[in-house]
């Protein structure tokens, strides 16, 4: 690996970099939207279950917008994604096993 | 031998060590505020009654503080796009910025609080103040730290600038991964909290 | 300062601030040892207590030591529940991770890796004196009002909840060892992907690697989750709130002013999450030491090294998903039980591929029985016994009559002590040459392998009895007050003088210790033992930045008798022959 090769990426991001800039702002611009869309949909009275599912739906779209551009996750190396799925799916067994050992309760 | 790989990329993994580092940290992160969400559901599922966030929170300041998280989360890109554009005064600028929206967070969040004080509700209050109280404390901790990390970086940090403008990039790059983490686990406490 | 030499630093940078990787490994070696010592103490206390209920302690000293918990020299029940969650503490979280991490994982790892230090210095330093400040408040923690934690090494609430102030500091201990275990996990996997030397690819990567990067793993996904329960039981310590406290508590006969509508049970499962991967990362490193000097002194190849690899990291995946099996009391159904009932069974299957491998790894080889190798060997059977000691736990049907048992207290110890302590001890005495220069005694070395090995089976053998005759693992009088004990008490007297004799066991170990850094003779070699993996490629000891020239990898870890070979170890850092 040579300091050339260095200057070529850097070079390389220097042109992207305004390209990059207009998506960041587009995703700027979709997360203010979210966060609007999700505080009038609170006031819409909707069920219980029809909110909860609507909030989670608009909040991982903001989440995954954050994740996927602010942090670049989208062209991230493989080491990282492989982390990152440990931690996820080690986190969903969490709250999921201790739900169901709450509700599988033994009948009388 | 120094220590290799501090600021370029190794071949193989096309990762530098900080690069890493943070996002090690930020998966032990994910598990931490996994656990409290988790808590947040046991108890919510557990509670005879459960207040909804809407009439018990101030949901419009509520609002106005995710909309100043976001608002610092561009702003910390657009500083790091400066670095990357050799441009230190845009880095300056937007870095500022970023600063600066993170302390009207807090200022806000503590008007929160205060008016919650001043009601005489504390977290002993009830489940949901409970974890009302320690989800959004951890988090300003968090906030906090962030505004350190990039106070740092906008002041004795930045003369790295100078002498390593590539290192100083990656610096801001890693403080950015983790404020950028600060804002995502908002996205998510600020519905679960004031809009259920 | 600008005129000397940067690489000269003054003593106090050098040793005691330092961010060099063997001199951490060095401090946390000795910090962990002083704590295993401490809790090894405080267990010598609970087993005088168990033996003679009642009767005062040999040591006067003692009662002055301890005048609210020994008065007059007699224990009170309230410090003997101190002793027992301050030992379980202690040995684990400030004795054997941080000795097997910590010390050897800081030490070896990166010189294993062909590494000139961690990938963080500073970041390692740091973990270091978080787990150094961890471990001063565990120990004021013994002379606050009430005495020091006394609800379980488990912190169980609603009883942690309404414990004396023990419990605060014991909760604040944590999360500085959480932090300093946090920083390092960080640290090591940073390490280990990052920079490894040229040609090290990860199948060359000798089995301790593997298993310490599958124990920081562990501890990074595995901690937070404490962390996240310590802070909500701080909460409700501080100010009053619910999480873990039920509505409608009475104690003592008074209802608890509390708000009520918390989980008791969610501690449980948010501990044991932490603390069933936490067993792994107590085993793991242990595992690969046995494996490295193993290697070493069969000289010949490990038994399927891709056999080993995969296993511990299937056994790392997995041990996310078994924690409940230490609540299979708690009132969970039978669905919920039998899944962890299966998970538990699934995850022996690599533990006993592991042990096999390292088994079998002795076939045919022409081995040295020094002691390392001794200790490694030790370590085979006494593993084996506590693993296999644990499938009727995992069992709900048999683990309902087992639960909570001396039983129990066999097993782990059982792992954990002839394990792990033993795994440990080859590893000082088998790295020490690199770490000094200078080769400990091999008759003292065995006379303390032999004394340890006999003195370790009497505290522990007799527990399996105990358990099974029903004694429970709490009782401060061992067990008198209950008739149905009556049979098997008499195994009391009999496990303290073990204890005492497993005591005097380790002396010979001191005085090794203190007499080989006395002596002047140094190891002629940089590899005495004929070693293939790259720590002994480094000047003794490393000096900073470890080697002197950029080392490259040519060839597995376990390179040794090869066929037509001149030599009967092949180092991964010498180039083939026909290449020179």
């Amino acid at each position: 690996m040579s300091d050339m090769h260095i200057d070529d990426f850097k070079h390389e991001a220097l042109d992207h970099i305004h390209h990059h800039l207009k998506t960041y702002v587009s995703v700027f611009v979709a997360l203010m939207a979210l966060t609007v869309v999700t505080v009038l949909a609170s006031y819409l009275k909707l069920s219980l279950t029809a909110t909860i599912i609507l909030a989670l739906i608009i909040a991982s779209i903001k989440g995954t917008l954050v994740a996927c551009y602010f942090m670049h996750l989208i062209s991230e190396k493989k080491t990282i994604y492989l982390v990152l799925i440990l931690s996820v799916l080690f986190i969903a067994g969490l709250p999921l096993l201790t739900l169901l050992a709450k509700y599988d309760v033994p009948v009388n | 031998m120094d220590i290799p790989y501090t600021v370029q990329p190794r071949p193989d993994t096309g990762l530098y060590n900080a690069k890493v580092g943070i996002w090690l940290f930020l998966a032990s992160e994910v598990m931490l505020f996994g656990a409290l969400f988790s808590t947040y559901i046991l108890l919510r599922v557990g509670a005879i009654d459960w207040p909804e966030g809407v009439d018990v929170l101030n949901v419009p300041l509520g609002t106005l503080n995710t909309l100043v998280l976001i608002t610092s989360s561009i702003t910390m890109v657009m500083a790091w796009a400066g670095c990357v554009m050799k441009d230190f005064k845009r880095f300056r600028f937007f870095m500022g910025l970023t600063i600066l929206l993170a302390c009207v967070f807090l200022v806000v969040k503590s008007f929160e609080y205060g008016s919650k004080f001043s009601h005489h509700i504390y977290p002993k209050e009830g489940a949901f103040y409970a974890i009302y109280f320690t989800m959004t404390g951890l988090h300003a901790f968090h906030v906090i730290c962030g505004i350190v990390v990039n106070a740092y970086l906008w002041g004795p940090g930045a003369k790295l600038w100078k002498k390593n403008p590539a290192q100083f990039t990656n610096r801001v790059e890693v403080a950015g991964l983790f404020w950028h983490f600060v804002d995502l686990v908002w996205i998510f406490l600020f519905p679960v909290l004031y809009l259920l | 300062m600008s005129v000397e030499d940067h690489n000269e630093l003054g003593f106090w940078r050098k040793y005691i601030f330092s961010t060099d990787h063997k001199v951490i490994g060095v401090q946390y070696a000795l910090t962990s040892f002083f704590f295993l010592l401490v809790g090894f103490s405080l267990v010598l206390m609970m087993r005088w207590q168990l033996a003679y209920p009642g009767q005062p302690m040999p040591f006067e000293f003692l009662s002055k030591i301890f005048p609210a918990g020994l008065p007059g020299g007699v224990m009170v029940p309230e410090f003997y529940n101190s002793l027992g969650a301050m030992h379980g503490t202690i040995m684990v979280f400030l004795g054997i991770v941080p000795l097997a991490f910590g010390a050897f994982g800081n030490f070896v790892v990166p010189l294993q890796i062909g590494a000139p230090d961690m990938a963080f210095p500073k970041l390692n330093a740091a973990s270091y004196w978080a787990f150094f400040l961890g471990g001063i408040v565990m120990l004021i923690s013994f002379w606050v009002p009430g005495g020091a934690a006394n609800s379980g090494w488990t912190s169980y609430p609603p009883l942690a909840n309404i414990a004396t102030t023990g419990q605060t500091w014991w909760l604040c201990g944590m999360v500085l060892l959480i932090t300093s275990s946090l920083l390092g996990s960080v640290n090591f996997i940073a390490t280990i992907i990052q920079l490894r030397a040229k040609g090290m690819t990860y199948m060359r990567l000798p089995f301790f690697v593997w298993a310490q990067l599958v124990t920081a793993f562990l501890l990074l996904l595995a901690f937070p989750p404490l962390e996240a329960a310590g802070v909500m039981q701080l909460m409700d310590r501080l100010f009053d709130t619910s999480f873990f406290m039920p509505s409608g508590l009475i104690v003592s006969g008074e209802a608890v002013d509390v708000s009520g509508g918390g989980s008791p049970l969610l501690w449980q499962h948010l501990f044991w999450f932490l603390a069933h991967p936490e067993v792994y990362v107590l085993i793991l490193p242990g595992m690969g030491i046995v494996a490295e000097v193993i290697a070493n002194n069969t000289r010949k190849p490990l038994w399927g090294y891709k056999s080993l690899v995969y296993s511990v990291l299937f056994l790392g995946f997995l041990s996310f998903f078994v924690w409940a099996h230490h609540m299979y009391m708690t009132g969970m159904g039978t669905v919920i039980s039998a899944f962890f009932q299966t998970t538990t069974m699934i995850i022996s299957v690599p533990s006993v591929i592991i042990l096999t491998c390292l088994f079998i790894s002795l076939w045919g080889g022409s081995i040295r029985f020094n002691t390392p190798m001794l200790f490694a060997l030790g370590f085979l059977p006494m593993f084996g016994i506590g693993g296999l000691t644990g499938l009727p736990l995992g069992f709900n049907a048999t683990d309902l009559y087992l639960h909570d048992t001396y039983y129990v207290i066999g097993h782990f110890h059982y792992v954990v002590a002839p394990g792990t302590i033993f795994a440990l001890f080859a590893g000082v005495y088998y790295w020490f040459p690199k770490v000094t220069g200078k080769m400990m005694n091999e008759m003292l070395g065995k006379i303390h392998f032999w004394a340890s090995m006999i003195f370790m089976n009497g505290v522990f053998m007799p527990m399996f009895i105990q358990g099974l005759g029903g004694v429970n693992r709490r009782l401060y009088d061992g067990g008198l007050q209950y008739a149905q004990n009556e049979p098997v008490l008499h195994w009391n007297v009999f496990m303290t003088t073990s204890a005492i004799c497993l005591g005097f066991a380790q002396i010979p170990f001191l005085i090794n210790l203190i007499a080989t850094l006395c002596k002047k003779k140094r190891v002629e070699s940089d590899n005495p033992w004929e070693a293939t993996t790259l720590e002994w490629a480094t000047p003794t000891p490393p000096p900073h930045g470890n080697f002197l020239t950029e080392p490259v990898i040519y060839r597995g870890p376990y390179e040794y008798s090869v066929p037509g070979a001149k030599k009967d170890f092949t180092p991964q850092f010498e180039p083939d022959e026909e290449s020179k």
